[in-house]
């Protein structure tokens, strides 16, 4: 990490360095609130994302985690290249991606790929299987119909499907079969990094638990870099390997999985932990229910963002904004507290 | 809860053997087919099912609502309080439902009018069942709206659904539910559209208006999170049956239905690491064609021949605890 991004904590770079394949440095992304049909002027910003970094490393998969609101869609969006951010850049293998030219854009495209939440709208109900897996490669690279052809397949067996299903239209497949497929496609480039955004809530509770798996399975097949956009922390244990914890468009905490599990440091990553639900009627729960509800990205409080529903805010948490300090190896949190 | 509920012994709500079916184009489709349990005063009943199980439609013959045609209530009965409330007339039940019996949907987006003034949607519950002036009406609303922790409680009578969020929302559905003292509230999946700490503090009023009013609750999800968080007693639904019953701890700890066992394994833990999942394959099956025999045998690792051929009685384990499956037999 150089000096350059002096203005924004380091919050989330590990200390290594180095081996980063994709890389997000201080990303802001503000969407300006307009007033007026004619003549519209800006009357304020929503900082949706507010000077976010982290890494993701080759094979891992980094969780974010946080509340409707808390920035976590409009990073991904910005992975994605699907917003440009307002502030801040990523590196991708080591090179900015916005600085680069269109070829070496487009390859980071090729790369890093989405699977979407629902699988009801992210699928064209008016293509065929086939044609909806083989359409990134139509359009990306060119081979033969038989080699694409013979892709699909490889792609449809890899993901739990048989050849039959190709020649079917989406509304034939159940939720856990349409996942399937949009992760079917989000591979057929051989991406390096996928971004699935809450890939298993809007399916059935006993599909769950086929999907995590086979998502498990094809990144040490593919040895593909995910990142997770979650709500559920027992999801987040499960899958991942690094776990953000963001609120009103910051990173309050960033850890190894285990590390944060075994010891969560934010108090509002332990007021998280302690509203999530029990896996078992005796489970010991800290009773640390919030008060109120996250207040507007349109006019944030001051200083640190949680100070308002915090139960040990101090007087300075509402004037001075939290430094990034390092709690363990590779885990950081953004609080005055420590 | 759970020492209340025993010492009083009361049973609010007993429902025996009711069948909802529906006339589709594909057949008829038996969404509940024979399900009976009971529900004490002051306890939480959680119905746990994935989508297709019947457990809302379940919900919907409680209020009698179903659409009829194609929906019919073929079979049973469902006792509230002595009275059969399948043989009411529709007027009788108008009476009923929402007074004695009440209803938080899932969605508070939807189940709020938005033209009308938040205050006006909880008056009109009390207007409706309650013979008594319009001001005290307009009071009454405004201590239920208290009694859900709603701030500003008198100025918030005056706006619109629009005008809250989410959370607020829902606890102004739990203000119309409760706010003419129901014997058994029905909640339908309330918190899935809300966050995490939104659905901590929610599920903590629940627990709150019950303890103050012994409402017997029942809730609807597909959440086991949920049902160890709330619930008293569980019944697992599973095409259209309750397929295992029983105390949360006896259904937590020593689940004995397979399809029980491998939806509790199936779900990841945030007290410790898993390396695995257990994962059920298969899908649930479509309700206008089942096969004859157990509906879960096509997914069951413990599947016999016998379990094709004829649907398992249901066997008791220990008191309070049975489930259909051939395998206890």
């Amino acid at each position: 990490m150089t000096t350059a991004n002096a203005i924004v904590p380091e919050s989330g770079a590990p200390a290594s360095g180095g081996n980063a394949l994709l890389e997000a440095v201080g990303l802001k992304k503000y969407f300006p609130v307009t007033k007026g049909l004619l003549i519209s002027k800006t009357t304020g910003h929503i900082k949706a994302v507010d000077g976010v970094s982290f890494e993701l490393r080759p094979g891992e998969t980094l969780g974010i985690v946080g509340e409707s609101g808390c920035g976590k869609s409009t990073t991904a969006k910005m992975m994605l290249m699907l917003e440009d951010p307002t502030e801040g850049f990523i590196r991708f293998e080591g090179s900015e991606i916005r600085a680069t030219d269109a070829a070496t854009r487009r390859e980071y495209r090729r790369s890093v790929q989405a699977v979407f939440q629902d699988p009801w709208s992210s699928l064209n109900p008016r293509m065929r299987v086939k044609d909806l897996i083989a359409e990134p490669m139509v359009i990306n690279w060119e081979i033969s119909r038989s080699e694409i052809q013979e892709r699909v397949l490889k792609l449809l067996n890899d993901v739990g499907l048989s050849a039959y299903h190709a020649n079917l239209y989406p509304h034939e497949f159940s939720g856990g079969q349409r996942q399937r497929l949009a992760i079917a496609r989000a591979l057929s480039l051989n991406p390096k990094v996928i971004v699935l955004d809450e890939p298993v809530s809007a399916l059935d509770v006993s599909i769950r638990a086929q999907i995590m798996n086979l998502l498990k399975d094809l990144q040490a097949e593919y040895n593909v870099s995910y990142m997770l956009i979650a709500h559920h922390l027992a999801t987040v244990r499960y899958m991942c390997t690094w776990v953000a914890v963001m609120y009103l468009g910051r990173i309050v905490e960033l850890s190894p999985v285990k590390d944060l599990f075994a010891n969560p440091s934010h108090p509002y990553t332990k007021a998280l932990m302690s509203a999530a639900l029990p896996s078992h009627p005796d489970t010991v729960q800290e009773e640390m229910i919030l008060t109120g509800e996250v207040p507007s990205p349109l006019n944030p409080p001051p200083g640190c963002h949680f100070h308002t529903r915090c139960p040990f805010a101090m007087d300075h948490c509402g004037v001075d904004e939290p430094q990034v300090k390092e709690v363990g190896p590779g885990h950081t949190v953004s609080c005055h507290l420590f | 809860m759970v020492t209340q509920a025993a010492t009083e012994r009361d049973v609010v709500l007993r429902v025996n053997d009711l069948r909802t079916y529906f006339q589709t184009r594909w057949g008829t489709v038996k969404a509940v087919d024979g399900i009976s349990f009971d529900l004490r005063r002051g306890e939480t009943l959680g119905i746990v099912g994935e989508s297709g199980s019947g457990k809302s439609v379940t919900m919907l013959s409680l209020m009698r609502l179903i659409p009829m045609p194609p929906g019919r209530i073929v079979s049973g009965s469902i006792m509230l309080d002595g009275e059969d409330l399948l043989q009411l007339s529709d007027g009788e039940m108008n009476r009923v439902r929402g007074s004695k019996i009440a209803l938080i949907i899932q969605d508070p987006m939807t189940s709020l009018n938005p033209v009308f003034t938040i205050g006006n949607q909880v008056s009109e519950a009390i207007a409706i069942h309650q013979n008594i002036p319009k001001r005290s009406v307009m009071e009454q609303a405004l201590s239920v709206l208290r009694k859900v922790n709603i701030p500003a409680a008198e100025s918030r009578m005056r706006d619109y659904p629009h005008q809250l969020s989410g959370g607020m929302r829902q606890r102004v559905v739990g203000a119309i539910g409760i706010s003419c003292q129901p014997q058994v509230l029905i909640a339908d999946e309330p918190t899935t559209s809300l966050d995490v700490t939104i659905q901590a503090q929610y599920l903590a009023l629940l627990k709150e208006l019950q303890q103050d009013s012994n409402v017997a609750l029942i809730f609807i999800t597909h959440d086991f999170g949920i049902v160890a968080k709330m619930c008293d007693r569980v019944a697992v639904m599973y095409a259209g049956r309750i397929v295992e019953q029983g105390s949360v701890r006896d259904i937590f700890n020593r689940p004995s239905h397979p399809y029980t066992e491998a939806l509790l394994a199936s779900v990841p833990r945030m007290e410790e690491d898993v390396d695995r999942l257990y994962s059920i394959e298969g899908q649930p099956p479509t309700l206008h064609d089942l096969p004859p025999g157990c509906p879960f045998a096509d997914r069951c690792q413990y599947v016999m021949e016998r379990c094709r051929e004829e649907y398992p009685t249901r066997t008791t384990i220990s008191e309070g605890h049975d489930a259909s499956c051939w395998r206890l037999i």
